[in-house]
């Protein structure tokens, strides 16, 4: 019952909040993300204290053998802990501003966190493919509706980019789910697995393919990632948070889930070329960041260029690959989010994202800075921070897969290194610009957000064994499928 | 069965009514009459029974379809504010007793067992549509319409009809039954080729009537001419009839000699799915939008009647009903402000004339979004599912490229669909807050819940076909 109120409580809220459009909507959301995040934590500790999966069984369409039917196993857990532990800050990030009673905008965002939890929990493929499409909707309105310049063109081909590629996941599990034993079939994602592991190599070739797209689309991965750098500069702050921070983690959560376990075969023939693509799209992405004129269209880039790395190393399909990939999503999670939030707070007081514009802001607020410059390493991945864990697990286990992939991948560290400090240097040091003589100092609301944060990836960096530990038990559940 | 007769009777009473009764009070006792239809029509559940002379023949299936479609004249009855302002250009008796008329044919289409009821059923809806085309008579347009509609019509009817009697010709039989019988015992060298000639020809007749393509060309201009409510009607109660007729006919009685015709079936889907798709995404109006939609579900529905499973019954039933919520939703927002923007925007029925909707409005933008969205198959809304079951039914019986078509095609449905959101939503225009009748406000609110609680829960009537 746990996972039923974790999942359903956001969306109750968010409907309350988008029908009866409360004068109080920031407290009421606030409040019910943190809700959530005790809820969440619940759950997670239980998990944490058996270590046997929780789960939620319910007929929804018994006649095609669809079930509602929710399971939180270690994998799970990480990204459902991501998604209530992040939303309170991304929620907290609005205080002050003429969002943070906007009754619409806060009900969109819980809304969305809704279908992310859905699709984070879901058991029954048939579930996952609903919430993965429905957390589209909420996040559209958001973007279209409060987001920047040329919005309403760069939110619809998101919107139809993401849609075209979800069609492509719709066929193939349609086509797994009847190759299912029984009458009626079952689309539970355990019997799945058992199909389709025994197809034809040809087959599963092909599977891998329609899955691939969908997710590829959704990560985004080279070259399917043209919607991306527009969408994350368009959309509102907190759009393009729960976008970077949270639902592209619905693509890389879609591979470990279902490609991996799913299709031994396919990833034999088409896995390398699903390789050499997110490699590409790590040193493309990072080339591309380093000659950014936009401070958020550069954190755009190494988004993309992170979840290249990600996907890469879990598609070797070993048990650090996969181990890495989760603890690199968490991280990446953190730190992506803190760093957009600094970008907005820059905005906020300077009414631009234009690095020559920028500079000096050190001078003026020392808090910002440090925050920054540790999310910055984070996501750089020194040592001590938490980006340094997962990085070092996924590039080793790239290395162990092949040593020119390796090699090629590592190049990330130096050029992450190469546009993250210029992008500190050219916002933080360097001289101050007309618009950031009279920078104001951080209010208590945005330290609230931004401290956490930064500790976060402090504590991600000194502490990783609790996290790894957590999903060493599913993880290998799943390596042990594939031997 | 005792349903057709008192719709009939209900007709006929309603022509008389007109002489004391104000537009008000008819359209209660319309629904009112529906009402009754649609109670004596569940009445029937689960009795198998043949009427006049072995003609007509009541099951579950056919009784699931009659009360979509009464169903659908129901909430059409509901949102018709009089076809027009003043009541002595237009005669809501005669309306209100012709659509009872066409209720009545199209319940014969999808309960016949004999050829010739399957001809009368086509016709008496077919007629009763002609005349409800033409109703806003001073209307240029509107009679263009009905004179395109009438010519066309006429043509594929004669078509039908020749093509039963060919089929008559060659096995000696108009009861479905025994056609079946004699077409799966019969050698296929043993049957006369004109046989076959028949039932392309038959199928012809009933594919003009679904608007599928290459028969499709009536359909944007009589969609845009007749009167939105009638619109409405059309793209819901003649559509569901004419697929349940189809189906009926192909999987029921030419099952034996399917591979006669699924090639020309799948061929006539995959075309109807792209020119529905592809043109209904150049429209700038949201009413022939609307009618190329209608004619790109045709293609949806086509890949399915084409089955031999009995699981493609609940498919087709399951489409049928969130189709006709989801467009009679949208037509219902289209008729309100297109009504509202008459006078002051050149072409009331255009996208632009929805811009800002939300602002003022956000209940009717509200119902709008949810039926573009099941119309478009997304999920949360019947329209999801629908496609689901049209897809795993198809890829059941390994129909491959309809199926992947029709799936790039509902990419290119989000396109289309979502436009009328993004004008709503995201674009500024002066619609200032629309009073709409506490009627119209049920029906539309009742197809928007029903589409979402479909969307939710699909077992709400999945369990019942």
């Amino acid at each position: 019952m746990n996972l039923v109120f974790i999942l359903f409580f956001p969306l109750l809220i968010g409907a309350y909040l988008l029908i009866a459009k409360p004068k109080q909507a920031f407290i009421i959301s606030l409040s019910a993300t943190i809700i959530e995040a005790v809820a969440t934590g619940f759950v997670l500790y239980k998990l944490n204290e058996s270590l046997l999966p929780i789960t939620f069984t319910q007929d929804w369409i018994p006649e095609v053998g669809i079930q509602f039917s929710l399971k939180a196993d270690g994998i799970s857990g990480i990204l459902i802990g991501l998604c209530a532990l992040l939303l309170p800050f991304i929620i907290g990030s609005t205080a002050k501003t003429e969002k943070a009673n906007h009754a619409q905008y806060q009900g969109l965002m819980l809304m969305m966190q809704s279908a992310m939890m859905g699709a984070f929990l879901a058991k029954d493929a048939f579930l996952f493919y609903f919430f993965f499409e429905a957390s589209l909707l909420p996040i559209y309105f958001l973007a279209s509706k409060f987001g920047g310049e040329n919005k309403s063109a760069i939110t619809f081909k998101f919107l139809i980019y993401t849609i075209f590629g979800s069609l492509f996941l719709f066929i193939g599990l349609i086509f797994v789910y009847l190759r299912t034993p029984g009458a009626t079939h079952s689309a539970d994602i355990e019997t799945l697995y058992l199909t389709a592991r025994n197809l034809s190599a040809e087959s599963q070739g092909f599977l891998f393919m329609a899955f691939f797209i969908a997710f590829a689309i959704k990560m985004p991965i080279f070259p399917f990632h043209t919607w991306q750098p527009d969408a994350y500069t368009t959309s509102p702050s907190q759009g393009t948070m729960l976008l970077s921070g949270i639902m592209l983690k619905m693509g890389t959560y879609g591979v470990i889930r279902l490609i991996i376990p799913m299709f031994p075969l396919g990833i034999g023939i088409w896995g390398n070329t699903a390789i050499v693509l997110s490699i590409i799209g790590v040193i493309y992405g990072s080339i591309i960041a380093i000659q950014q004129k936009d401070a958020k269209r550069l954190l755009a880039y190494s988004s993309f260029a992170h979840v290249g790395l990600i996907s890469a190393g879990m598609l070797t399909q070993s048990f650090e690959g996969i181990q890495g990939a989760l603890y690199q999503m968490l991280s990446h999670g953190i730190n992506v989010i803190g760093l957009f939030f600094v970008i907005e707070i820059i905005e906020r007081r300077t009414k631009s994202r234009e690095l020559a514009q920028l500079g000096g802001i050190t001078q003026s607020s020392y808090v910002l800075t440090v925050c920054f410059i540790i999310l910055s390493l984070g996501s750089v991945a020194l040592p001590l921070t938490n980006g340094f864990i997962g990085e070092f697990i996924l590039l080793k286990s790239i290395f162990d897969y092949s040593m020119i992939f390796g090699v090629v991948a590592g190049i990330t560290i130096i050029l992450g290194a190469v546009y993250t400090l210029r992008l500190i240097q050219k916002t933080m040091f360097g001289n101050v610009s007309r618009i950031t003589t009279e920078f104001s100092k951080l209010t208590l609301e945005e330290k609230m957000v931004l401290i956490p944060l930064s500790i976060f990836v402090l504590l991600g960096g000194i502490f990783p064994n609790a996290i790894l530990h957590f999903s060493e038990e599913s993880v290998s559940q799943i390596t042990q499928l594939l031997k | 069965m005792t349903a057709i007769i008192a719709l009939s009777l209900f007709g006929i009473g309603n022509l008389f009514l007109g002489f004391w009764f104000p537009r008000k009070v008819l359209q209660i006792l319309t629904l009112l009459f529906l009402a009754v239809g649609i109670g004596l029509t569940a009445m029937d559940w689960n009795h198998e029974l043949l009427w006049f002379g072995n003609m007509f023949r009541t099951t579950n299936t056919s009784i699931n379809f009659s009360l979509i479609i009464q169903l659908a004249a129901f909430l059409v009855v509901a949102l018709s504010r009089g076809f027009g302002a003043d009541d002595e250009h237009t005669h809501p008796a005669e309306y209100y007793a012709i659509l009872l008329f066409s209720v009545v044919g199209a319940i014969l289409m999808v309960s016949f067992d004999h050829m010739i009821m399957l001809f009368v059923g086509l016709e008496i809806l077919s007629v009763a549509m002609y005349v409800l085309t033409g109703s806003d008579k001073r209307n240029l347009k509107s009679n263009e319409a009905a004179l395109k509609y009438f010519l066309m019509g006429a043509f594929a009817t004669g078509i039908l009809l020749f093509g039963i009697t060919l089929v008559y010709g060659a096995t000696r039989s108009f009861y479905v039954s025994n056609l079946a019988n004699i077409i799966a015992t019969t050698a296929p060298e043993s049957m006369p080729s004109f046989l076959y000639i028949g039932v392309l020809l038959m199928v012809v007749g009933l594919l003009f009537k679904v608007s599928a393509a290459p028969f499709h060309f009536w359909t944007p201009d009589v969609y845009e001419g007749a009167p939105t409510i009638f619109t409405m009607f059309m793209s819901t109660v003649v559509k569901t009839a004419g697929f349940a007729a189809l189906y009926h006919i192909l999987s029921g009685v030419f099952g034996g000699i399917y591979s006669t015709w699924v090639l020309t079936i799948y061929f006539i889907s995959m075309l109807t799915l792209i020119i529905g798709n592809v043109t209904a995404a150049y429209q700038v109006s949201v009413k022939r939008m609307l009618a190329y939609s209608s004619i790109s579900h045709a293609g949806y529905m086509l890949i399915t009647v084409s089955a031999k499973q009995i699981s493609s019954t609940s498919t087709i039933l399951y489409y049928s009903l969130s189709y006709t919520l989801a467009t009679v939703a949208a037509f219902a927002v289209l008729i309100i402000v297109s009504e509202y923007q008459t006078g002051r925007k050149e072409k009331p029925e255009d996208y632009s004339s929805f811009e800002g909707l939300a602002k003022n409005n956000p209940g009717l933008a509200f119902c709008f979004t949810i039926s573009l969205l099941s119309l478009a198959g997304i999920p949360l809304t019947a329209g999801f599912w629908g496609k689901f079951f049209i897809f795993s039914d198809s890829f059941n019986r390994n129909i491959i490229y309809p199926v992947i078509l029709a799936i790039l095609m509902s990419a290119v449905g989000i396109y289309y669909y979502f436009k009328g959101i993004i004008v709503m939503y995201f674009k500024d225009g002066g619609i200032e807050k629309i009073e709409i009748p506490a009627l119209f406000k049920i029906a539309l609110w009742f197809c928007t819940i029903g589409t979402l609680a479909l969307g939710v829960y699909p077992n709400l009537v999945k369990s019942l076909f």
